[in-house]
């Protein structure tokens, strides 16, 4: 860096309790950023790879196999029945999406708000998300019963009269949320993958890598022009996703607020949906990058601070989460409704009382531990909290669906429901499928944003010293701006 | 490729954002136009320095959202209380508020498209050839070099004198780029 170490700008000296914490550790340069993060794609596959992997795949096969009998049987093979005409279906399908909503909130708002910690985590956090998308679309599809008619969920000219979609109902609704989040989420994450790629394609040693990776790269070359144009773009994209990102929940709490049920008419839903959904969320990305960071060697970019900050996110959705619960049943006594009070009731007290208290216990008690630095900065205690949180935000799906519906107005209409293994086996294949692709993800291709966290590191900063300020004669002072080109 | 080729440009390799920043500032001032720079992430006042506009992207990302809206306005009018309508629970054939989710959702689709199409649009990608992919020293681009290459096609290009100014700015590596 130093060629021409005649510094002719001193800073001023820093407070060190100002200073800022850097984001990738020790002053690693660009070219060990690059090194670091493509060696786990680089070379054989490491011994912990496959030892994920196989598991993995014999789950994804599972799921594959329960498919095809719910396909072939017909959903009568769920545990569903009248009056829980819902069951783990539903609760998978919010539960899985609701864990994509972290990886947004890391790309896109993160983002708009200048969090620059976001660069060392987000590529991993946007994988996630459509992983956890896909998992979650599968069971929607199935739910219809005749799978063979999913199309009909979409405006397609048919020869049915035509027939179209119902665009009153919250489903149909769903059905554009979901859909759009999957895709808009997929161009993002692969927009900024498009420099990484480049890095892959110039570091490739075969043809078929240098084939492969130069395909999907569209011929980056780096250039300024195209990062002015690029720059711009994932500006429009973060800025179109936040949006959206807080539309996917709102809308799939509307699939329950619109009706008319106690427990779900509720105009709280949509923002304590999304909180829940970014709550799980991180505990997901905690889940999946405390192992990771260790054993990829990534601790100098994925650092403590990152993993603090997490848990700080992690708290406050938490907090928000709880205090929801809490209005819930506050605004369940101060409306004075017989069948609304009943309901929280007996969501507390009621036959599910075991499926409440682990709600309250997971994502309201066992957060708050993250208020003290030494779980904040202990990693086993954060990865057993962020399974905790997820198993926490897997009852709370199961406590507003099956409690919801299995006593409403009419106590002759009352029923238990009971999952059967089907529906046991279908939530552990999606895990399969899920962990699959994350495992191909973290093979083939970077699972850190290389450019972005390259562009984060104060040799990157023109104008500070690591950068190279003050090491040539003329320090810039004619920026008047554009002339045109 | 053989000596016989035509060259493409002057490629002068850098090694820190300061100095590739104050090498573009002098390309700039010089008056050339057929010139980028090339670096492993955006460098920040870099457009600046090299004198480029803001980008026309947001015009892509904004048209693609009206486009999105109203797509998914007409198009529930159309099916729902136009082409086969049908009464669900008494509710109007058609309403903006129960039509606003799904228009919405389609506005950010259209939007996203459109800032992602009109990005690629506006770099012409993609482009799987490119005279600089093919040079040996180039491909530290992408890990941890900056480069800035004059094209022979500007007006102002001559051999001599662009090498001289890119010596100048402080390159230590400069070559010559054939086609």
């Amino acid at each position: 860096m130093a060629e021409k170490a005649t510094p002719t700008l001193t800073p001023p000296p820093v407070p060190r309790e100002l200073e800022r914490v850097p984001l990738v550790l020790n002053q690693r340069g660009f070219g060990w950023i690059s090194d670091r993060v493509t060696a786990i794609t680089e070379g054989s596959a490491p011994f912990w790879w496959w030892a994920a992997f196989i598991p993995s795949v014999l789950l994804l096969g599972l799921l594959g196999f329960m498919l095809a009998y719910q396909i072939t049987t017909g959903v009568g093979v769920w545990g569903n029945m009248h009056p829980v005409m819902w069951g783990w279906d539903i609760i998978n399908f919010v539960w899985w999406i609701g864990i994509g909503h972290a990886g947004t909130l890391i790309s896109a708002i993160l983002f708009l708000l200048r969090q620059r910690w976001r660069t060392g985590v987000n590529r991993a956090a946007e994988a996630m998300t459509i992983f956890a998308v896909m998992c979650a679309g599968i069971y929607p599809a199935l739910h219809v019963g005749r799978v063979w008619f999913d199309w009909w969920l979409f405006p397609f000219p048919n020869s049915n009269g035509p027939i179209w979609p119902q665009f009153r109902s919250p489903l149909m609704w769903d059905v554009f949320a979901v859909s759009t989040y999957f895709t808009v989420s997929v161009l993002f994450w692969y927009m900024g993958l498009i420099p990484d790629l480049a890095v892959m394609r110039d570091r490739a040693k075969t043809k078929l890598r240098q084939f492969l990776y130069g395909l999907f790269a569209l011929g980056w070359t780096g250039s300024n022009r195209h990062w002015s144009n690029y720059e711009k773009a994932y500006l429009l994209l973060a800025g179109l996703s936040t949006p959206l990102v807080l539309s996917v929940h709102s809308i799939v709490s509307l699939d329950f607020s619109v009706s008319q049920l106690p427990g779900w008419h509720t105009t709280i839903f949509p923002p304590y949906f999304v909180a829940g959904a970014i709550f799980s969320g991180f505990g997901m990305v905690l889940t999946l990058l405390i192992p990771l960071r260790k054993i990829c060697r990534l601790e100098e970019i994925i650092t403590m601070r990152h993993i603090d900050v997490m848990c700080k996110v992690t708290l406050a959705t938490g907090s928000i989460v709880g205090y929801a619960y809490a209005m819930e049943f506050f605004v369940a006594w101060y409306s004075g409704s017989a069948a609304e009070q009943f309901h929280f009731m007996n969501r507390a007290l009621g036959p599910y009382q075991w499926g409440w208290l682990p709600m309250i216990i997971c994502n309201v008690v066992v957060p708050q531990l993250f208020w003290f630095k030494w779980f904040r900065s202990n990693l086993w205690a954060v990865f057993i909290i962020s399974i905790i949180v997820n198993v926490g935000m897997w009852f709370e799906r199961f406590v507003i669906i099956v409690i919801g519906l299995h006593r409403d107005f009419l106590p002759s209409n009352w029923g238990y429901f009971k999952p059967t293994w089907v529906d046991v086996c279908t939530y552990l294949g999606t895990f399969g499928l899920f962990f699959t692709l994350f495992l191909l993800f973290v093979r083939f291709l970077p699972m850190v944003a290389i450019s972005e966290v390259k562009g984060v590191t104060p040799q990157a900063d023109p104008h500070h010293p690591l950068g190279g300020a003050g090491h040539v004669e003329r320090i810039p002072d004619d920026n008047e701006g554009a002339t045109s080109v | 490729m053989n000596g016989a080729s035509k060259p493409y440009g002057v490629l002068a390799e850098f090694t820190t954002a300061a100095s590739i920043m104050h090498a573009a500032e002098k390309v700039r001032d010089a008056g050339y136009t057929r010139w980028d720079v090339f670096t492993p992430f955006p460098v920040h006042g870099m457009d600046r320095a090299m004198g480029l506009k803001n980008s026309k992207v947001g015009w892509f990302s904004f048209f693609g959202g009206v486009a999105g809206y109203t797509t998914g306005m007409l198009m529930i009018w159309f099916m729902n209380a136009l082409d086969y309508p049908i009464l669900v629970g008494g509710k109007p054939m058609f309403s903006p508020f129960s039509a606003f989710p799904p228009s919405y959702e389609l506005t950010i689709l259209f939007g996203a498209f459109g800032a992602l199409g009109g990005m690629l649009f506006l770099n012409r990608l993609p482009r799987l050839h490119h005279p600089l992919l093919k040079n040996r020293r180039f491909a530290l681009v992408t890990h941890d070099r900056f480069f800035l290459v004059i094209e022979c096609s500007d007006p102002k290009y001559s051999e001599k004198d662009t090498v001289k100014l890119l010596e100048e700015a402080g390159s230590r590596h400069i070559e010559v780029v054939e086609e």
